[in-house]
C-alpha cells in the first residue's frame, strides 16, 4: 500500500447515496413496509387459525359441548375408565424406554460418527438417517415382516409385544439423538477437555466432568424430541400394537373410527396436548441453552480419526478403550437399523418359496379393497406432498423470517416469544385430532356455503399444518445466526430492507431452505394420522393403501404392501438424500438447522 | 462553528429495560460534536463509555432518544440507514461470507456500470494494497487482508461520511500500528469525512485530526492531538491518554515545579523523569522493578512525594530492586490539569 499524506478534497455527497427530500415517498415507503410485515405476521397466523386451531377447537368442541353447554363431565367420566389409564400409562413407558434407550445408545453414536473420521462415514450416517425419513407405516411393516411367525426373528416370539413397539421408536429415533448431539459435539471446543486431562482427570472422568454437561442442552433438546415423536407415534404404534398396545394418538383414531365416542376423543385430545405442552416448554428451555451453546464452538477443531489399534506415540489409557466401546456399540446398532431395512427388500422379493418380481408387478393393479393402483396411489403422493410442500414453505418460510427479527421494544419481543410457542403446537397436537377435525368442520366452514371436505386441497393442507414446525426448525435457528451487524453494514452500504434480505439472508438461508423443503416432503409423502381420515377412498395416498393391503388377508396383498412399503421407502429417501447433498455443499454457515 | 460536515446536538441514546421493570440503561448522555468535511475525529474513551452507541446512533442504527444528528445542517433523522451516506466499519469486519473480495467490494455500487464497477473495485483494492485479490474467497484472508477488505468495501460508495468502529482492535499489536497509518493514508487519498472509534490512544493520535475523548456517555474533551496531550482538560482525560502520576502542584519536588503553572495538579507521564547520567541527577528515587518497553529499558521507580513512576532509561552499571538512582526530569512528558 503506498502511504499517501497529500489530502484530498472532501466529496460531494456521492450519486446515489443523495438523502431523500423528506416528504411524500419516504411515507409512502414506510406504509409498504409496515403493510407487508403485517402480511408476513398475518398470512401464517390466519392459515393455522382456520387450518389447525379452529378444526382442533370444533373437535374439542363435539366432546364437551352438551347442548349448546360446556359439559366437562367427559373428564371425570373417561378418567373413570381403567382403559384410559392403561393408554396414557402405555405411552409413557413407551416413550420414556425408548428415549432412554435412543439416547443411551446415541450419544457414543454421536461421538463416532460425528467427531471422529473414518472411510465409509458419510455413508454410515446417511444409512441411520434413513429410519428418521421413512414413513411411520413403513416402519411398522418393516418390523412386522421381521417379527411374524415364520420371519428371521420369528423365533423370538415378540409380534406384538412392547418390547416390538419400543425397538421400532428407538430405529425411529436415534438418528434425532446422534444428529442432534453430534451436531454440537463436532463444534465443541476440545480445549476443554484436554485442560481437564491435564489437571489430572482421567479420560472417562474428562468426559464426565467436562463434555458431558456441555453436550447437555443438544442431549436435553434431542431427548426432548425423541420423546414428543415417540408419545405422538401413530402409524407405527398403529400397526405393530395390534388392539392390545396403543399410544394416546392411537386411542384417539380408536375412539373416533371405532367407538365413535367423541367425548373420550376430545379428552383424550387434550391430555395429549397437556403431555406436549410440556414436553415442548422442556425442549424450548433446552433450545435456548443449545443456541448459546453454539456461538462458543469453533469448527470441526477436535476431529481424530478412527483407527482400531492404539494410535503409535499414544500412551495406555488415553482414552483408546472408551473410543473403541463406543465404536463396538455403534457398530452394532448400524447392523441392527439395517437389518429390518434389508429384511423388508428380501421379504418383497420372495413369492412363495421362489424369488421373483411378482410383488412389484402387482403394483400396477389395482388390489382387491382398494381402487386404485399401487403406482397411481404413489403418484397422488407425489402430487399432494409437492402441494403441501410448497404451503409449509410459504407458511413456516414467514413464520422464521418474523421470528428472527429483533424488535427493540420489549412487548414486541414478548409477542414473537409467543407466535414461536403457537407455531409449534401442531408439532404436538394429536395430527388424528386435525385430521378428524378436518372433517367436522370443512364441511359449511364458518357458515360459508362450500363443502371444503371434497376439495382436492384439503390433503395437502393438513400435511402442510404437520409440516410447517419442520421448516420453522430447520430455518428458523440459521436466520438467527447470522450477525446482525451483517446486515447492518449492508444498509449503510445503500442496501435497503429488501435488498438486504435479498443479497445477505436468503444466500446464507438457501441451503438450508432446500433442506426443511425435502424434510418437508418427506413428512408428507409418509403422513398418515390426518390423512387417513382426509383422503378421498377415489384418491388414498400410499400410506394409506399400504395400511389397507396389510388389513387384508392373504400372502398376495402382503406381498404387496411389502413392495409398496419398498417403493415408498426410496421415494423418501431419495428426495432426502437429494436435499443431505444440499447440506454437505461447501461454503456457506457453520450452523445447520434443528434437524 | 461551521455548520457543514457532520453535526451532532445534544444526542441521547438509550438501551430499553430488558425485564419489564428494570431500569433503562443510559449509553450516550447528551453529545455535541461537529466533524468538518475532509476531517478525521476519533471519539477516544474505554470500552463500555458509549462511543459505540454513539457510533451507531450517527449510523442510523439505534433510535435517539434526544437531540438531533444533521449533515450540513440538515437533520437525517427522517433518512433510512441505508440511504444516509454514512458508511460503517466493524471491528471484525463482517465480510458477506457468500461473496469474494471483487463482491464485498462491489455490494455498495448496485446500480452503476458494470465497468465502472470492476474498475472503482480494483482501484479500492488498490488503496488499500490489496490489487489483484478480487476473486479471492473471503475464508482464506488473514485477519489484516479481512480488514483491508472491509475497508475498501466501506470506501467504495464514496460515503460522505464514514464511521470506523474499532476497526484494528482485533488484529495484533505490529499489525494495528502499520494499519492505523494505512487506514489515515486511505481516508486521506479519498477525502473521506471520518469518525473513528478506538480505545486506544496510540491508535487515536496516529489516524485523527482532532480527538474526543469520551467517558461514561459525555464528551470530556475535543482537541488537536498536540493540544490534547499538552493541556488535558482534566485529570480523568490525563489518566485515560496515559498520565500516571498526579502531584498536586504544592506538594510536587522542586525540579517538577518549574515546569508548572501557578495551580492545579501536575501530572506526569511514563519518561517525565529518566536515569541520569553519573552526576547530573536532579532527584533520587528506589527501583522497584526493571522493565522492558518496546525493548528499551525502563524502571519501575518509587520517587518520594510522587509515588511509583516508569523512568525511561537504565544506568550503565545495571539496576537492581531496592538500589536507589539517580534521577532527572523531563518537561514534556508533563502536563498541569485542574486540580
Amino acid at each position: 500500500m503506498t502511504l499517501t499524506t497529500t489530502r484530498r478534497a472532501p466529496t460531494a455527497p456521492p450519486e446515489g447515496t443523495t438523502v431523500l427530500a423528506p416528504g411524500r415517498r419516504r411515507a409512502h415507503g414506510r406504509g409498504l413496509r409496515t403493510l407487508l410485515w403485517a402480511l408476513a405476521v398475518a398470512v401464517p397466523l390466519a392459515f393455522l387459525a382456520v387450518f389447525f386451531a379452529w378444526p382442533v377447537v370444533v373437535m374439542l368442541a363435539k366432546g364437551f359441548v352438551v347442548d349448546g353447554r360446556l359439559d366437562l363431565s367427559g373428564f371425570a367420566d373417561v378418567f373413570a375408565r381403567p382403559r384410559t389409564w392403561r393408554i396414557v400409562g402405555l405411552t409413557l413407558a413407551q416413550a420414556g424406554l425408548a428415549t432412554a434407550l435412543s439416547v443411551l445408545l446415541g450419544v457414543p453414536g454421536a461421538y463416532v460418527l460425528h467427531r471422529r473420521s473414518f472411510r465409509g462415514r458419510a455413508a454410515v450416517r446417511a444409512l441411520v438417517t434413513v429410519p428418521f425419513v421413512l414413513p411411520t407405516v413403513v416402519v411398522g411393516v418393516a418390523f412386522r415382516s421381521l417379527l411374524v411367525e415364520g420371519g428371521p426373528l420369528g423365533f423370538l416370539h415378540l409380534d406384538g409385544t412392547f418390547a416390538a413397539i419400543v425397538a421400532a421408536l428407538v430405529f425411529f429415533n436415534y438418528a434425532v439423538v446422534v444428529r442432534g448431539v453430534g451436531g454440537l459435539w463436532e463444534r465443541l471446543d476440545p480445549r476443554a477437555e484436554q485442560a481437564a486431562r491435564a489437571l489430572g482427570a482421567s479420560p472417562w472422568r474428562a468426559f464426565r466432568t467436562v463434555t458431558l454437561p456441555a453436550l447437555a442442552p443438544a442431549i436435553a433438546s434431542s431427548a426432548s424430541l425423541t420423546f414428543l415423536f415417540c408419545a405422538t407415534a401413530f402409524g407405527t404404534v398403529l400397526v405393530l400394537g395390534g388392539l392390545q398396545f396403543g399410544t394416546i394418538e392411537t386411542e384417539i383414531w380408536v375412539q373416533t373410527t371405532q367407538f365413535l365416542d367423541l367425548r373420550a376423543a376430545a379428552v383424550l385430545s387434550v391430555v395429549q396436548l397437556v403431555v406436549v405442552a410440556g414436553v415442548l416448554t422442556v425442549a424450548g428451555r433446552a433450545r435456548t441453552g443449545r443456541e448459546r451453546a453454539l456461538a462458543l464452538g469453533g469448527e470441526r477443531q477436535g476431529e481424530r480419526p478412527l483407527t482400531l489399534r492404539r494410535t503409535p506415540g499414544t500412551a495406555p489409557g488415553d482414552g483408546h478403550a472408551l473410543a473403541l466401546g463406543a465404536a463396538a456399540v455403534t457398530a452394532a446398532v448400524v447392523v441392527l437399523l439395517a437389518v429390518p431395512l434389508v429384511n423388508l427388500v428380501v421379504r418383497s422379493l420372495r413369492v412363495g418359496d421362489r424369488w421373483g418380481l411378482d410383488h412389484y408387478a402387482a403394483l400396477s393393479d389395482e388390489p382387491a379393497g382398494v381402487t386404485v393402483s399401487v403406482w397411481t396411489a404413489a403418484l397422488t403422493s407425489l402430487r399432494v406432498a409437492a402441494l403441501a410442500t410448497g404451503i409449509a414453505l410459504v407458511v413456516g418460510g414467514l413464520v422464521a423470517l418474523v421470528l428472527s427479527r429483533r424488535p427493540r421494544r420489549p412487548a414486541a419481543r414478548r409477542a414473537l416469544s409467543t407466535m414461536d410457542a403457537v407455531v409449534m403446537l401442531p408439532l404436538g397436537v394429536s395430527a388424528v385430532t386435525v385430521g378428524f377435525g378436518f372433517l367436522l368442520s370443512m364441511h359449511e366452514p364458518f357458515g360459508l356455503h362450500v363443502d371444503l371436505r371434497t376439495s382436492p386441497l384439503l390433503v395437502p393442507i393438513a400435511q402442510a399444518v404437520v409440516a410447517v414446525p419442520l421448516v420453522v426448525r430447520g430455518v428458523l435457528p440459521v436466520l438467527r445466526a447470522i450477525d446482525p451487524r451483517l446486515r447492518e453494514v449492508a444498509a449503510t452500504l445503500g442496501a435497503g430492507e429488501g435488498r438486504v434480505l435479498g443479497t445477505v439472508d436468503w444466500p446464507l438461508v438457501a441451503r438450508p431452505v432446500g433442506l426443511a423443503m425435502g424434510l418437508a416432503f418427506a413428512a408428507s409423502l409418509g403422513e398418515f394420522g390426518a390423512t387417513s381420515f382426509l383422503a378421498r377412498p377415489d384418491a388414498p395416498t400410499l400410506p394409506v393403501v399400504i395400511f389397507r393391503l396389510i388389513g387384508r388377508p392373504g400372502p398376495d396383498s402382503y406381498g404387496t404392501a411389502l413392495a409398496a412399503s419398498v417403493v415408498l421407502a426410496m421415494l423418501t429417501a431419495g428426495v432426502v438424500a437429494v436435499c443431505e447433498r444440499l447440506r454437505s455443499a461447501r461454503g456457506g454457515l457453520a450452523v445447520g438447522g434443528e434437524w | 462553528m461551521s455548520a457543514r460536515g457532520l453535526g451532532v446536538d445534544g444526542v441521547v441514546v438509550r438501551y430499553p429495560a430488558v425485564r419489564r421493570g428494570a431500569p433503562a440503561a443510559t449509553a450516550v448522555a447528551g453529545v455535541d460534536l461537529r466533524v468538518a468535511p475532509g476531517e478525521v475525529l476519533a471519539l477516544l474513551g474505554p470500552s463500555g463509555c458509549g462511543k459505540s452507541s454513539l457510533l451507531r446512533a450517527v449510523a442510523g442504527l439505534e433510535p435517539l432518544a434526544a437531540g438531533a444528528v444533521t449533515w450540513d445542517g440538515v437533520s437525517v433523522a427522517g433518512v433510512p440507514v441505508h440511504r444516509r451516506g454514512f458508511g460503517l466499519l466493524f471491528q471484525d469486519g463482517q465480510l458477506f461470507p457468500h461473496r469474494d473480495v471483487a463482491g464485498n467490494v462491489a455490494y455498495g455500487l448496485a446500480g452503476r456500470p458494470r465497468g465502472e464497477v470492476a474498475g472503482r473495485v480494483e482501484d479500492l483494492l488498490a488503496v488499500v494494497g490489496l490489487g489483484g485479490y478480487g476473486a479471492r474467497a473471503v475464508a482464506t484472508l488473514s485477519g489484516g487482508e479481512r480488514q483491508r477488505v472491509a475497508l475498501a468495501r466501506a470506501l467504495a460508495p464514496a460515503p460522505r461520511l464514514l464511521l470506523l468502529d474499532e476497526p484494528l482492535s482485533a488484529l495484533d499489536r505490529s499489525l494495528r500500528e502499520r494499519l492505523a497509518l494505512d487506514v489515515r493514508a486511505a481516508l486521506l487519498a479519498t477525502g473521506t469525512t471520518a469518525l473513528f472509534v478506538t480505545h486506544d490512544q496510540d491508535e487515536a493520535f496516529a489516524v485523527a485530526d482532532r480527538v474526543a475523548v469520551m467517558a461514561a456517555g459525555r464528551l470530556l474533551q475535543v482537541d488537536a492531538p498536540a493540544d490534547l496531550w499538552r493541556a488535558p482538560a482534566s485529570r480523568q482525560v490525563a489518566a485515560f491518554l496515559g498520565y500516571e502520576a498526579f502531584v498536586p502542584l504544592a506538594a510536587a519536588p522542586d525540579p517538577l515545579r518549574r515546569f508548572a503553572g501557578e495551580s492545579g495538579t501536575l501530572a506526569l507521564a511514563p519518561g517525565a523523569f529518566v536515569v541520569a547520567p553519573e552526576g547530573a541527577g536532579e532527584l533520587v528515587g528506589t527501583v522497584r522493578a526493571v522493565l522492558t518497553r518496546r525493548g528499551r529499558p525502563a524502571l519501575l521507580v518509587d520517587v518520594p512525594g510522587v509515588g511509583p513512576v516508569t523512568a525511561l532509561g537504565a544506568p550503565a552499571d545495571g539496576a537492581r530492586e531496592g538500589s536507589t538512582i539517580a534521577l532527572a526530569t523531563d518537561p514534556s512528558a508533563t502536563a498541569t490539569v485542574p486540580a
